[in-house]
């Protein structure tokens, strides 16, 4: 649970990742702000939750996985499906519901995916998720396909569920390459920490599950690029499941129908409460890897290709009931044909 | 020869792993020790690999058998008793279930449940969970009463794209023999008719087939001949075959072992009064475990569920309308 020391790789190297994750943070927050906007003027239907506070943390986790790797986001991780290739306009058609998208209007806003290429889409259950990456790793094994990771991003609030210790049980049990990301966010919905439990760090829980842990400060960008490129490294290199507990504030509600009144202003105030963005922002200028030219036309594309694919998204066709194919069944044959 | 219901499940199993290299086993103790009922009994030992010891973890189990078929996997897990699938129930029903609809990719999983009640089992070994499993949209539930449908339905169900619910029960698994496995067989969501009969269509499942037969034997003996159906499968269920049945005999009793409350009996007599009102000479009835827990006394259990004597009761009443 030691704080690694920070900063592999060349300088090259290291300016080169903080660029890439900046630019997945970036375009998770527009891409957020915009969901929050669409949602105010009513043209989104359920809610919509945003990842405000956990960019860093999220996007770092995405670059760092292969493309052939598996990941299992979670509902603030808008940052990490981008870097890990979701295409925007499968976020965009997943909030608007368009027949079009990954999910054709069956499901909605964070729960998407396409589970063929290792990204796979969340029920809501919490902790639900990390045994399906077991599986899919498991089946990797049994295939022989050697050098994958899987990784799965929950919350404090998730650690209580059986699920959770289920999973990184089992995955501990077959030495499976997972990294379990834990965003320590500091509230579940409104249950602040003390209520979710009693341990002083969640990372001690590792020691319970003969897995090794990692820590790790969420509003630094750079320590999220050391920690998780550690963690996923050793998953990689056969060392077994990793515990990755990530420490931030949720900047933002539960979901755009929560004002989250009950943040304590303490909280805000302390160095958990940066906003991950600004911190990384302020690094780039300070270390000449970015001027402020720069970071203004990255933000202007950024926007430009989010209003495209939204007006491109309004323009496609909704579901239809009337030739929606009502089947839960894969197999044709077995769909019965009395009246409903 | 000989084989039992339990070693048609094996064997089942045994020809699966043999000709699909997809397949795999994983559930507790199913390894070295062959499964608490010995329903994977060697093959651990022939299938080196692939039949895997879980931790006591129903709901990681799922979980894991549901990323392993979206990788192209075709896991086969087995619930120590069908009871015990309710620590793992959100994985198969909004986990395994849901996925085609949501995805478009499918879930091919097999759960096999060993379940039905067996003298001294009590409230936690012998429970009946077809009906809530069939409940939810995406699931195949599967309920063999013979050995030969215990062997081939496992097989088709190992096959099938779909999340499948193999509800096996553990009264049958010593007591019932055949001959030889099938050579072929109904394909999944056909029900049989399982006796003939001219005055009274008897639909039941599973273990209370082979009430039900007897219950006919002893109503043979008055005259009367009692139809049976078969239903096989649960979800899909054969409408039409119960359909057909009743319009042969005008008359329907439900028969299940599963507690009664929006259950498969209650779910049969709505389909049969709804769509065939005009083919019943009466009142269609149904038969269940009674609506408590399941007893643990031989004496009690014996009561609470269906047997031969109540289920000819039960037909006599109908009969003589």
């Amino acid at each position: 649970m030691l704080r690694p020391a920070l900063e592999p790789g060349s300088a090259d190297i290291v300016a080169e990742s903080h660029l890439a994750a900046y630019r997945f943070m970036l375009r998770a927050r527009l891409l957020d702000d915009k969901f929050a906007a669409l949602y105010r003027a009513g043209k989104i239907h359920g809610g919509v939750f945003l990842g405000r506070g956990q960019e860093a943390l999220s996007a770092s986790l995405g670059i760092t996985l292969h493309k052939t790797d598996v990941f299992a986001p979670l509902i603030r991780d808008a940052a990490g499906r981008l870097a890990f290739g979701e295409p925007v306009l499968d976020a965009v058609r997943t909030y608007l519901g368009s027949a079009l998208g990954p999910m054709r209007g069956r499901d909605g806003n964070v729960h998407r995916g396409r589970p063929r290429d290792g990204y796979l889409p969340m029920i809501s259950h919490l902790g639900a998720m990390i045994s399906v990456v077991n599986g899919v790793l498991l089946a990797r094994r049994f295939k022989q396909i050697a050098g994958t990771v899987g990784a799965t991003c929950v919350g404090e609030g998730a650690t209580s569920t059986g699920s959770f210790h289920e999973a990184l049980n089992q995955a501990a049990v077959e030495k499976l390459p997972l990294v379990l990301v834990v965003a320590n966010n500091q509230y579940a919905y409104s249950t602040p920490t003390s209520r979710q439990f009693v341990c002083e760090d969640l990372a001690s829980k590792a020691v319970g599950y003969g897995v090794t842990a990692h820590s790790l400060d969420a509003t630094d960008l750079t320590e999220c690029l050391t920690v998780l490129g550690q963690a996923v490294e050793q998953a990689r290199s056969g060392q077994g499941p990793q515990l990755v507990v990530a420490e931030l504030l949720r900047l933002c509600g539960h979901g755009e129908h929560d004002d989250a009144g009950y943040i304590v202003p303490a909280l805000k105030n302390s160095p958990l409460g940066r906003d991950c963005l600004k911190v990384a922002e302020e690094k780039l200028l300070a270390l000449k890897w970015a001027d402020p030219a720069q970071l203004a036309v990255w933000r202007s594309q950024i926007i430009q290709e989010i209003e495209e694919a939204v007006a491109q998204v309004q323009r496609e066709p909704a579901p239809d009931p009337f030739i929606e194919d009502w089947r839960a069944f894969s197999s044709a044959h077995l769909s019965e044909t009395h009246p409903d | 020869m000989s084989i039992t219901y339990l070693e048609a499940i094996r064997e089942a199993q045994a020809r699966a792993l043999r000709e699909d290299p997809r397949v795999f086993i994983y559930g507790q103790d199913v390894g070295a020790f062959g499964g608490a009922f010995k329903a994977t009994k060697n093959l651990a030992n022939q299938f080196p690999g692939r039949v895997l010891d879980s931790p006591i973890s129903e709901d990681a189990i799922v979980g894991l058998a549901v990323g392993a078929a979206i990788e192209g996997m075709r896991p086969i897990i087995e619930m120590q008793f069908a009871d015990f699938s309710t620590v793992g129930f959100n994985q198969i029903v909004n986990q395994a279930a849901t996925l085609f609809w949501r995805t478009n990719v499918s879930c091919p999983i097999t759960v096999r449940l060993p379940f039905g009640g067996t003298s001294g089992g009590g409230p936690f070994h012998s429970q009946c969970l077809e009906a809530i499993y069939a409940h939810y949209p995406g699931l195949v539930v599967l309920t063999p009463a013979t050995v030969e449908d215990a062997y081939s339905m496992l097989l088709e169900a190992v096959a099938l794209d779909d999340p499948v619910v193999f509800c096996e029960h553990k009264f049958l698994y010593y007591h019932l023999k055949a001959e030889k496995l099938p050579e072929e067989a109904l394909p999944i969501g056909k029900a049989r008719i399982a006796r003939e009969g001219r005055d009274l269509s008897i639909v039941t499942y599973s273990a209370m087939v082979h009430e039900a037969f007897a219950a006919a034997q002893e109503l043979s003996a008055e005259g009367w001949e009692v139809e049976i159906v078969d239903l096989r499968s649960i979800k899909p269920l054969d409408t039409d075959t119960v359909m057909a049945s009743v319009s042969r005999t005008g008359k329907l009793l439900c028969v299940g072992e599963a507690w009664p409350f929006g259950g498969v009996t209650a779910e049969i007599i709505a389909r049969v009064t709804s769509e065939g009102y005009g083919l019943l000479d009466a009142a269609p009835q149904r038969l269940n475990a009674k609506d408590t827990p399941v007893p643990y006394h031989p004496n009690l259990w014996a009561a609470h569920r269906p047997t031969a004597r109540s289920i000819a009761t039960a037909a006599r009443k109908l009969l003589r309308q």
